[in-house]
This record gives C-alpha cells, structure tokens and sequence, in this order.
C-alpha cells in the first residue's frame, strides 16, 4: 500500500497546512475511536473489580476505593459466566457445521453436478433471498415446537438453533457462485480419472475452496454469536442458554459488582480471541462485505 | 413420434443413472430437507397462518382477514410503525456517514491505518447483549451515571435517557451505530482497495481539491456497495427487536415500541400466533416493497 498514491498525493503531502492539519485530523479521529472502542472496555475491566458501591456512586472515578478481585472467580463460579460461553461457543460451531454441510453439498449439485431439475432448486433457494426473515419468524418456532411428519420436538435442544441457521440462501448462493469459478477442465480430468462423485466433491473441490468455506464458516460464526432472539425463544432451559440470553436472565438477581464481572468476562473471551486473529478476521469480513456486491 | 421417444428415453434414464444422477440427489437432499422443514415450509405455513386463528393450543380455525383487520386496527399499530420508521431514518442519518467516513480516512493512512481499523473494530466483537447491558449502565438517568458525569463535567444534563421519551430512541440509535460502525466500515475499506487511483492524478492536475477528490472519484466508484449497504440496513432496522427489547421493552409510554416487538408481544405475549403473522406478512410485503422500488430508484441512478 505505501507506494501506491491515495486521495492525497505527496505533494498535497508536502504543503504545510496539510501536513499539521491532516496530523490534527489524525489525532482528533485516534482519540475518537480510541475513546469509543478501547473506553468502555476499559470501564468494564475497572468495573469488574470494583465494589457495588464505588460502581453506583462514582462510575468515572479514575481509582476504585478498594479492588475486589474476587468478584472475578465469583462470576465464574457463581453466576456460571464459564458454562454459559461453553454453551454459546458449542451453539456457534454446531451452526457452523451445519451451515458448511448443507451449503456445500447444495452448491456441488446446483454448480457442479447440474441435474436437469437444478435450476428450479436454484431459483426456489435464490427465491427466499428477496423474502425477510420476519416473515418466517413465528411459523419456524412452531415448526420446532412440532416438527411436521416427525412430530418431535426440538425445543431445548441444539438441533433447534443448529438446524434453522443452515437454511441461508446466501451461504449457499456464494457457494454455489465460488464453485461455478472452479475451471470445468479441472472436473473434467478427475472424472476422466475415474473418480466418483463423492470423491470428486471431498478430493478436489472442498480442498479448492477453503477460502470461501473460511469466510462461510466465520459469517455463521459471528451470526450465531449476536443471535439473541431466536435462541431466546427454543432454549428456555437455563442450562442450555447461550451468553446472549443469559446475561439479561440473571442480571435480575445478582449484585451490580458481580454483573459487571460477568459482563467484563462475556466481552474479554471474544476480545482476546479477535486480537489474536485480528488480520485472518478483518480479511474475511471485508471479503464477505465484496461478495454482497 | 412416440415410437422414437421411447428407446431415447430409455437410454437417457439408464445414462442418467450411470452419469450420477442418482448421487446428485443424495447430495440435494441435506439442502433440500433443511429449506422444506426451516425456510419453504414456514414461508407457506406463515401464509397459511395469517388467515388462521392459531394458539397451539385449540385446533386451527379460519378466520378470512380477521387477523389483518384485528393487526390494522390495533390502536398501538400506527405508533409502532412511526417508531420503526423513526429507528430507521435515525440510523441512516448517524450510521449511514460515520462508518463511510472512518473508512475512507482509514485507506488515507498509509502506515497507521490497520491500528485505527483493529480499534474500531472493537465494538462490533462485543457481544451485542453485553453491550446493551453495559450502555443501559451508562445510560443511569441519575447524576452519577456515566453519561451524566461525563456531560456534567461541562455543565450539561443531567439526562433522562432511556426514562424520557425523547431521548429513548436517539440513545438506543446512538448504541446501535456505536456497534455497528466498526463492521460496516470493513466493508467499505474492502471496496475501497478496487478504487483505480490513476483518476486521482487525472483529477488533481485539474485542481481539484481534496474534498472534490473524495466526492467526485472516490464516492462514485464504490456506489454500488453504498447503495447495498443502505439497502441491508434499512431492512435490518425495520426488523429491529434486541435493542429496544432489552434497553426499554418498548417504553417509555411506548416510544420505542417497533413493529417486531408488536409481533413478539402478539405471539410469545398474548398467545395470538395469527396476528403475529399477519403482521409479519405486511412487514415483509413493505420490506420487499421497499427493495424492489430501490432496485429501480437506483439502477435509474448507476446507469446515469
């Protein structure tokens, strides 16, 4: 990027009220998102180890009275923030499993297999795109509550928010457009090798489109992490409950030192896992915002 | 004719078993089980239902458009429809340029850049219930809540925020762009690496300032996925439930009541599933209204 030119050119660069006032400018927006992104978590962490009273009576105090790094291993323990991101994190890899599994084999047919009948299924998936999922929300809790001919129900189960998240049009249509750009000469000579369809699909394209199944699988991933609604409505067991809806629950009943710990540890596991990932992250989102397009 | 489709016809089956035609439903099926049971199947039974009255518990019952008049009529309708569209317009006009502009100052910056992108990424990564929870704390309309001693340090407040009915919509507007401003701004900065820069030059020699730069290269090559963003945030904020649910569940005297909350009470609330999905249909129906007048509005717009 450092020898490509952007909208200032290195001559603008060069003028003096340019230079100190794009500096200003630079400095104004750094303390900006500094304050906006780094400060509340910041207050969070100084929050999560202070006493009830110093939160209520001064939340800007630079220096909390006394630390109370209990509250920490309370939360934990106490309030079960741990099982409850045990839950949230086996919610999101199931959606993601079950998102990549549909949308795969979905796209192999529609893409590379091409059946006559492939087009109308094409269109009935690129169909449900147009529609909001407003539309659906009250008639899919019913169907978990009783599944049609098999009469279960996936109420309290992970089924019940693993299966609906794999029904994404989009997932499937960005798979299905990302295969489409696998050269046909390479399906051509593995078939002429004489391999199966199966093997086709597990040896040569699964392997060839590891970075749109990257950026699937960490779209699901960050859906499944913000859902709140939905898992709020087919989880009503306590145990079963992800970090979303358990926090508002138990909330109600505890101590503001100890949900303002509990709080500290729902955003610091995320937080550390972003910062660690933070360049494979931001490339994927930015790469799934291209596809939109 | 008969006498020569049939052996052809023959053959194509037996080649349609030996070419995998029998592999490509197997492969179909996960897809085609999972959009019967959770997408195609609710999408008709949502229909279906709008015309029934439904509580799970007695059997279904037609009832013609008794739920859409029932729906139309409900005197809290008209409010939670203003206030939906009140979300809306507020968070395109404060979530609409902040991130546009983060962005394209970010791809300004040649070495600082990523730092800048890493920290204002940080509020999206906050699980958005956790961040509810923690600006509902900030929001304390005592004096010595966050906002309140921040603001009272320059004589200012103290506020009611989410207690006043003025104020409960701008500050869950002002949260919600908070979180999302770092997402969409990525968004942006991808679409921004595929601006040709050599029209920069072209554009300078002709003396055009920095700010035309911006306004006459920069903007107009990443129309399109404006233009998609605009669109996808509308039809989320027309869907919003999470944030007026959990900062005011709707109050105070229903001014943050949205038109998914009123689908919510209606089902999960009142056990009226008809109604719910009766307004759920008309939802939908303004929403992909909305999206096929935009699709014309702006391809009017791209071509010219």
């Amino acid at each position: 990027m450092s020898h490509e030119r952007g909208i200032i050119s290195t001559a603008d660069r060069q003028r003096g009220l340019i230079r100190y006032g794009l500096l200003a400018i630079q400095v104004l927006i750094f303390i900006g998102v500094a304050i906006a992104g780094v400060g509340p978590l910041l207050w969070l962490l100084k929050s999560g180890v202070s006493t009830s009273q110093d939160i209520l009576s001064g939340p800007m105090q630079l220096w909390p009275s006394g630390i109370q790094l209990k509250n920490i291993p309370d939360a934990w323990n106490r309030v079960q923030i741990g099982a409850y991101l045990g839950n949230t994190a086996f919610i999101a890899i199931g959606s993601m499993i079950s998102t990549l599994f549909v949308c795969t084999t979905g796209a192999f047919v529609l893409s590379i297999l091409r059946p006559k009948w492939g087009p109308v299924l094409t269109g009935a998936v690129l169909a449900t795109l147009f529609l909001p999922g407003v539309i659906s929300l009250v008639p899919l809790y019913m169907t978990v509550l009783d599944m049609p001919l098999l009469h279960i129900s996936l109420q309290n189960t992970f089924w019940a928010v693993w299966l609906p998240s794999a029904a994404g049009a989009f997932n499937v249509l960005i798979m299905k457009r990302y295969f489409d750009s696998i050269p046909r000469e390479l399906i051509e000579a593995a078939r002429i090798d004489g391999a199966s369809n199966l093997r086709l699909f597990t040896a040569l394209i699964l392997p060839l489109s590891k970075p749109i199944i990257g950026v699937v699988a960490l779209l699901t991933v960050i859906g499944s992490w913000k859902d709140y609604l939905w898992p709020l409505l087919v989880l009503p067991d306590p145990r079963l409950q992800p970090i979303s809806v358990a926090l508002p629950r138990v909330q109600k009943t505890t101590e503001i030192s100890l949900q303002m710990s509990a709080l500290f540890l729902a955003v610091l596991i995320p937080v550390i896992l972003f910062l660690l990932f933070q360049k494979q992250f931001l490339r994927g989102v930015g790469m799934a915002g291209g596809i939109k397009e | 004719m008969s006498l020569l489709r049939a052996p052809q016809s023959r053959r194509s089956i037996a080649t349609w078993y030996r070419s995998g035609g029998l592999s490509s439903i197997f492969f179909a099926l996960p897809l085609v089980l999972i959009f019967l049971y959770f997408s195609w199947g609710p999408i008709v039974r949502g229909l279906v239902l709008s015309f029934q009255k439904n509580n799970l518990v007695a059997p279904p019952e037609w009832v013609g458009m008794a739920n859409f008049s029932y729906v139309l009529t409900d005197p809290q309708l008209p409010q939670a429809a203003l206030n939906t569209l009140y979300f809306a317009v507020l968070a395109l006009i404060f979530g609409f340029p902040v991130p546009l502009f983060l962005a394209v100052f970010i791809s300004e910056l040649r070495k600082t850049g990523w730092l800048y992108n890493l920290v204002s990424y940080l509020p999206a990564v906050v699980p958005p219930v956790a961040a509810i929870l923690l600006w509902t704390f900030f929001y304390d309309p005592s004096g010595s809540g966050v906002f309140n001693s921040i603001l009272g340090w320059f004589g200012l407040g103290p506020f009611a925020w989410l207690n006043s009915q003025t104020l409960a919509m701008p500050a869950i507007v002002l949260e919600a762009t908070w979180a999302g401003a770092g997402a969409t701004s990525i968004i942006y900065l991808a679409a921004l690496t595929g601006v040709r820069t050599e029209l920069y030059e072209a554009a300078e020699l002709d003396g055009a300032g920095i700010w035309s730069r911006v306004w006459h290269v920069t903007l107009p090559q990443i129309r399109g996925i404006i233009l998609i963003m605009m669109l996808l945030q509308l039809i989320g904020t027309f869907q919003v439930f999470t944030e007026p649910f959990l900062f005011t569940g709707g109050g105070p005297n229903n001014a943050t009541m949205t038109v998914l909350l009123l689908i919510y009470r209606y089902a999960f609330i009142n056990g009226d599933f008809g109604a719910a999905t009766a307004l759920s249909v008309l939802l939908a129906g303004v929403l992909c209204a909305l999206s096929v007048v935009y699709h014309f509005v702006t391809r009017r717009w791209s071509t010219s």
